[in-house]
């Protein structure tokens, strides 16, 4: 048996890794949804939901389930292999995104295997990631086009015609990242980055682009370039024609309900994620941390954070009526305030110091990832949609030109300081 | 069989059988959506090769761009069913001959004893991208740029013809 394990320890390994991911991935879509509905509610001088569970937070359950077990009719005409294809086809290719992201740099050591925190870390992870956005746009256009109907159609016409103009943005913005590091490997991206001038982390990330090896040229052009084509690509407000419901009653995804609309949903949720990990690792420095690396100190801020927020869990989950929240609140913030106070002993005590150490990059990487996420909603909240003639304006003549423009001068900055 | 020849045969008969369904199918859609089938199992086979790069452009120009482009303008002129004709005189008289002609004959080349055939080896290169851009914008850079002019050439002719449409 254990000879079986150790031979295909690969394989156990990356389906283990693989289903882990998943899990955390899918929990985080539902609170997401959560998330997002909390921030749009508050941005507009509501509550959100707040009905069932503390705070809400048992509502993402009570959709899940809803969707599962709500109806599914098939509408009358429909391309039958087409209708229900798309929505796996959505699903399955913003979920294979993930596999090439990777979310912290040290391995964790497991009856001597390394197991690293990615599942797969290939040369050219970018250019994956690439191919798998090209490919996205298949799920929306051919859910509207199989559904027989006509705001159907309209949805998955305008959603091809926004990705086809946006991919070549998207693409052009990242090449000013790509000159800089000389790879397509998303882990020695990061690696590059993790030089800042003096020893000051967050100057050495491609936003800054000073390095060791001095200033080259700052991209900030070329991450306003990405995050706006990325938020076009994802489909999301103020780019959200697609399924804009004010014309379109709900887009391409008009005629699908119950779980295969949920799995639309998912599918758009978890391109976000995978969005916001790709902004946080080329221009945002991944997991390199904002503070110089000598300062010791700010290795327990995510320990830290953690001892107050629990306690304020706990008081917040006591004043609660419910026995649900008087119970699992407290329980939870307990649990956080322990997992705070156990690594802040880590300061003393050997074993506990190097899962601090191992955290912390992970922290900085879901930290960053979580303020895109955060800026995903509150665009949605802030911005109104644009016209259809301004989205094409926007991408053909502002963006693709302002990525090309990066792409010119950051080459010739590259040239000129020597560091081809 | 090693398992680097089972995904060999796996993608190989998904591409042969992608391309049958793209000639069989009777909705554009469809056979666009075969269409896809064949170049993702191509940018396979190139992955098993070792070019990652290749196969990595293959999906995104291809599976992506064109095919994209391709399903767009179907959706836009919402192309139905197509009947099926007869076989054309030219494909009945010279095409079949000539296909079976050059089936033969790579069949013979294939089977041939002493003559094998070899793949391409199955290395990983290493800095394969490098490479690939070093010969693309040094050694062969003067035809790269003019290929880019063809193309620069060939939007504006399409944009013309579409211009002069609409007088």
């Amino acid at each position: 048996m254990i000879a079986f394990l150790q031979q295909n320890a690969f394989w156990i390994i990356t389906i283990v890794k693989i289903a882990l991911l998943l899990f955390i991935v899918l929990t985080v879509n539902a609170y997401l949804t959560w998330f997002e509905r909390k921030v749009v509610a508050h941005i507009q001088s509501r509550w959100g939901p707040h009905r069932v569970g503390p705070h809400g937070l048992l509502q993402p359950a009570a959709d899940g389930l809803k969707f599962l077990f709500k109806e599914d009719p098939t509408p009358l005409g429909v391309d039958k292999f087409v209708y229900y294809l798309a929505p796996f086809l959505a699903l399955a290719l913003s979920l294979t995104a993930l596999a090439v992201i990777p979310f912290g740099p040290d391995p964790i050591v497991l009856f001597g295997q390394k197991i690293y925190l990615w599942i797969t870390n290939p040369d050219i992870g970018l250019l994956i990631l690439f191919a798998i956005t090209a490919l996205s746009v298949y799920g929306v256009a051919l859910a509207g086009w199989a559904s027989n109907s006509k705001y159907s159609l309209l949805g998955g016409l305008r959603s091809s015609a926004q990705m086809i103009s946006y991919e070549l943005a998207l693409t052009m913005s990242v090449v000013g990242v790509l000159l800089m590091a000389n790879t397509f490997s998303l882990t020695e991206i990061i690696e590059k980055q993790s030089h800042g001038v003096g020893g000051v982390g967050f100057l050495g990330w491609n936003i800054f682009a000073w390095g060791k090896d001095g200033l080259l040229f700052p991209q900030i052009f070329g991450f306003i370039c990405f995050f706006t084509s990325a938020i076009a690509e994802t489909n999301r407000a103020p780019f959200d024609l697609p399924e804009a419901e004010s014309e379109l009653v709900a887009g391409f995804h008009t005629e699908y309900a119950s779980f295969k609309f949920a799995m639309f949903f998912i599918a758009e949720y978890t391109a976000m994620i995978t969005v916001s990990c790709l902004a946080t690792i080329l221009f945002f420095g991944g997991w390199v941390s904002i503070f110089p690396d000598s300062w010791t100190i700010t290795h327990y801020i995510p320990s830290i954070t953690l001892i107050p927020f629990g306690l304020w869990v706990i008081y917040d989950g006591l004043k609660y009526e419910t026995i649900f929240g008087k119970l699992v609140l407290p329980a939870v913030g307990f649990a956080m305030f322990a997992i705070g106070a156990v690594l802040l002993a880590g300061a003393w005590i050997a074993p506990l110091h190097q899962v601090n150490e191992f955290i912390q990059p992970v922290f900085w990487f879901t930290a960053k990832v979580f303020v895109f996420l955060f800026f995903y909603v509150w665009a949605r909240g802030t911005l109104p949609r644009l016209r259809y003639d301004q989205l094409m304006n926007v991408g053909w003549k502002l963006l693709l030109p302002v990525s090309i423009a990066n792409v010119i001068v950051t080459a010739g900055v590259i040239l000129w300081r020597g560091h081809v | 069989m090693s398992p680097v020849l089972i995904i060999f045969f796996v993608l190989a008969g998904l591409a042969v059988l992608g391309a049958l369904n793209l000639v069989l199918q009777k909705h554009p859609i469809h056979s666009a959506l075969s269409l896809i089938v064949v170049m993702v199992c191509l940018a396979g086979l190139y992955l098993l090769m070792g070019a990652e790069f290749v196969a990595a452009v293959q999906i995104i120009v291809y599976g992506g761009a064109i095919m994209v482009l391709f399903i767009f303008v179907i959706m836009l002129l919402n192309a139905g069913e197509e009947e099926h004709t007869d076989f054309s005189k030219i494909a009945k008289f010279a095409g079949l001959p000539l296909a079976l002609a050059l089936t033969a004959s790579l069949a013979a080349l294939v089977v041939k004893p002493g003559q094998n055939v070899h793949g391409a080896t199955q290395a990983v290169i290493p800095k394969a991208t490098e490479q690939i851009s070093t010969m693309l914008f040094k050694d062969f850079v003067y035809p790269f740029e003019l290929t880019s002019f063809l193309i620069l050439v060939a939007i504006m002719g399409a944009l013309v013809l579409a211009q002069r449409e609409k007088k």
